[in-house]
């Protein structure tokens, strides 16, 4: 093997990381503002990520059949549909289940645990048992190649462009909107907050929505990598806990570099050793690392 | 329905007009006395679900969990050659009447559900699993309560029971003769193995690699495993750049493949540029998948649906008809649909639903209305089959490349190869 081919392959080699890091990145994010903001057990994020990747199957069937010139653009529009049902139905969710648990956060576990049982009967008889892909526009199936034996997959490249997008996002909304300062003062102590004139109840509402608008766009992203059945959810939110948990749950910043730490581990890993092998290597590094720091990367100082 | 249960004359003569009326009229009176043929009392002598006009079976497939994906398929097909029977008069003049029960891809569920058909409603066959692992939970429950089990999926081998036909193929079959044509067509020298990680790729790329090392004389530069469900795949696509292989060898399953695919394609790893075999992806996979991503590649299978016979014409049609123009028929559902077939055929030629007569009267049973062509059973109850590579089109359907030019004999315990 010749000196460029290792650089490829080790360029190659750190993009995969990276691209794995930007998703688990989009995975963990809309978890960990529900679970770390608020406390909530959201065992149904997963399906929330299913109806994301839903509805990007649902759009390009119908561009497919009723605008087919506009295959080409039709997917950016779709991420944003996908926030916005996804938003909408955690808005009901929210309003219907959540709400009249927040003082039974275990409870929490087992509503959303039913919820997520539900809503995947509800992808198995809307869309059938078997797995769908939504046709993708051509820009994003394929490599850029700069050079001889170097290819850089595009949907990596989108994922992460994304991924970046979204996390900035959250981080001003969080730090420098209104909303987000009521967010950050109902955790920091609810009925200071209250007592305040900050209606925590819609608050509350409107973080689970924006939590799962996020699940939403995170499931659109991944019909670029992978397939959308009813029981997707439940593959996504093994990696969307196993980040926040890592991370620190009320931590941002710990989710991002839990997710980073974890995709670097598990890709560097992957590459020296069978994928079992780097999968059970990556899973024992973490239990070591939370029996040492049980609160997470991130131990967050909140007043309780 | 009681097993000791005999028709009164009324009810009788009331079903004979009933059939009389019915649209398959001719069908049903030539079924009438085709039964009073073969009276209840000498064809069914353990006591099994079948009076003068009917004869119970059961269907056992994952319709939830998540092996629906794969065994909706089966379900469908099986459904369609017993509906195909009943028309034609059913089997010695007695109407197939089907109990469907849900193993919800749970294995101790299946055994259940198995002990349920058998002990309770004492069917006289049953149609279904799918994993290897739900066959090794009902497999000893068939033994003991002495049921027939139809089982279509094309599997690792290493097994032969009585109570059990094997309609898809053993490992054998598929890999080794895939293998030596890839090695002809693109004179391989080095391949590199995949699969996901649990017992039926691992002992299929046991076989394959011993196939390779020892038979071609040629190199693996590289052996994976990934775990069920995994998606990431850009660590192993960049291995696989760095070994270079002539072949990629493939057995990822599931929701699995259609990730593996489309970061291949998405890391530049083409068609055009790689050559790959697949032992474990069907048009129904290709659905996921999506045609573009998989376009080029070859698949080793028994059945495809693109293959041009008057047997599968037909067949594809009255699925269509049945279940929409856009569905698509993979290489199990074919092996389903000849279930229900193989045991009519050794219904009759024993004379008896028996459990014993009819496993004894199957080896060397054939079917030439088979879609895959034909089919003959092996005295070890698996069929003896023709291979076939199958290359990807754009539009999910396969065209067929290659045949072996004769029925492969089915081995399931193959030596050298363990």
């Amino acid at each position: 093997m010749t000196f460029s081919d290792m650089m490829n392959i080790g360029l190659m080699q750190g993009f995969a990381g990276l691209s794995l890091f930007s998703v688990l990145l989009l995975m963990g994010l809309g978890l960990a503002i529900i679970f770390g903001q608020m406390g909530v057990i959201n065992m149904a994020h997963g399906e929330f990520m299913t109806i994301g990747a839903y509805t990007i199957f649902a759009i390009s069937h119908l561009t497919e059949s009723f605008a087919p010139n506009l295959m080409g653009a039709y997917f950016p529009f779709a991420i944003a549909v996908a926030f916005v049902v996804a938003f909408v139905v955690g808005w009901g969710v929210e309003w219907a289940f959540i709400r009249h648990l927040y003082k039974r956060p275990l409870d929490t576990l087992l509503a959303t645990w039913g919820l997520s049982l539900g809503m995947q009967q509800i992808f198995r008889s809307t869309f059938g048992p078997k797995e769908v892909s939504p046709t993708l526009p051509d820009w994003l199936m394929g490599s850029w190649a700069p050079a001889e034996g170097l290819d850089i997959p595009l949907n990596g490249l989108f994922v992460m462009a994304l991924s970046v997008f979204v996390t900035c996002g959250v981080l001003i909304a969080l730090y420098k909107s209104r909303w987000g300062l009521r967010v950050r003062a109902t955790v920091a102590n609810r009925t200071m907050a209250n007592a305040t004139g900050i209606n925590t109840k819609r608050t509350d509402r409107l973080t689970f929505a924006i939590g799962c608008g996020i699940a939403g766009v995170a499931g659109a992203a991944f019909t670029t990598i992978g397939s959308t059945g009813p029981t997707s959810g439940s593959l996504y939110i093994v990696d969307a806990f196993l980040v926040v948990t890592f991370g620190g749950a009320a931590s941002l910043l710990g989710t991002v570099v839990s997710a980073f730490g974890i995709a670097q581990t598990q890709s560097v890993t992957e590459f020296f050793m069978s994928g079992s092998n780097a999968k059970v290597l990556t899973l024992s590094a973490i239990v070591v690392i939370l029996m040492l720091r049980p609160q997470g990367l991130f131990a967050s100082k909140v007043r309780r | 329905m009681s097993r000791d249960h005999v028709p009164s004359p009324k009810s009788q003569q009331r079903r004979r007009l009933l059939q009389g009326a019915a649209a398959l009229s001719m069908s049903g009176v030539a079924g009438l006395a085709l039964a009073q043929q073969f009276p209840t009392a000498k064809v069914n002598t353990t006591k099994l679900a079948v009076t003068d006009t009917e004869v119970v079976v059961g269907q056992l497939h994952s319709a939830t969990g998540t092996m629906a994906i794969s065994e909706t398929g089966s379900i469908q097909a099986e459904q369609l050659a017993i509906d195909q029977i009943n028309a034609m008069g059913g089997v010695l003049g007695r109407k197939i009447r089907v109990i469907k029960e849900d193993g919800a891809s749970d294995w101790p569920t299946f055994a259940e559900k198995s002990k349920k058909l058998l002990v309770n409603d004492r069917v006289a066959a049953v149609f279904g699993c799918w994993t290897s692992a739900s066959r090794k939970a009902v497999l000893p429950i068939f033994e003991k309560e002495n049921g027939m089990l139809y089982y279509p999926t094309f599997y690792e081998g290493l097994e032969q029971s009585k109570n059990v036909i094997y309609t898809g193929q053993e490992a054998t079959q598929q890999i080794l003769w895939g293998l030596d044509w890839a090695s002809k067509e693109k004179k391989a020298k080095t391949y590199f193995l995949v699969g996901s990680d649990y017992i039926w790729p691992r002992t299929s790329m046991k076989i394959g690699r011993k196939h390779i090392e020892n038979v071609l004389k040629t190199k693996v530069v590289g052996e994976e495993y990934y775990p069920l469900g995994h998606t990431n795949f850009n660590s192993l696509i960049n291995k696989i750049k760095v070994a270079k292989p002539d072949v990629i060898f493939a057995a990822v399953v599931g929701g699995s493949n259609v990730a593996f695919y489309k970061q291949l394609k998405a890391a530049g790893v083409t068609a055009d540029k790689q050559f790959l075999l697949t032992i474990s992806v069907t048009e129904d996979e290709v659905l996921g998948i999506g045609g573009e991503n998989m376009a080029g590649f070859y698949s080793s299978m028994k059945y495809f649906q693109s293959l041009d016979n008057a047997n599968n014409k037909k067949f594809v049609e009255a699925f269509k008809a049945k279940y929409g123009k856009d569905a698509v028929i993979g290489d199990v559902t074919q092996a389903g649909y000849l279930g229900p077939w193989l045991w009519k055929a050794a219904v009759e030629k024993a004379g008896s639903f028996d459990v014993d007569k009819i496993a004894a009267a199957s080896a060397g049973i054939e079917l030439k209305t088979a879609p895959e062509g034909y089919v003959k059973v092996h005295e070890n109850h698996h069929l003896w089959s023709k291979t076939r590579i199958g290359q990807a089109q754009k539009d999910g359907q396969f065209k067929v490349v290659a045949e072996s030019p004769e029925l492969i004999q089915p081995d399931p315990f193959p030596k050298g190869y363990q």
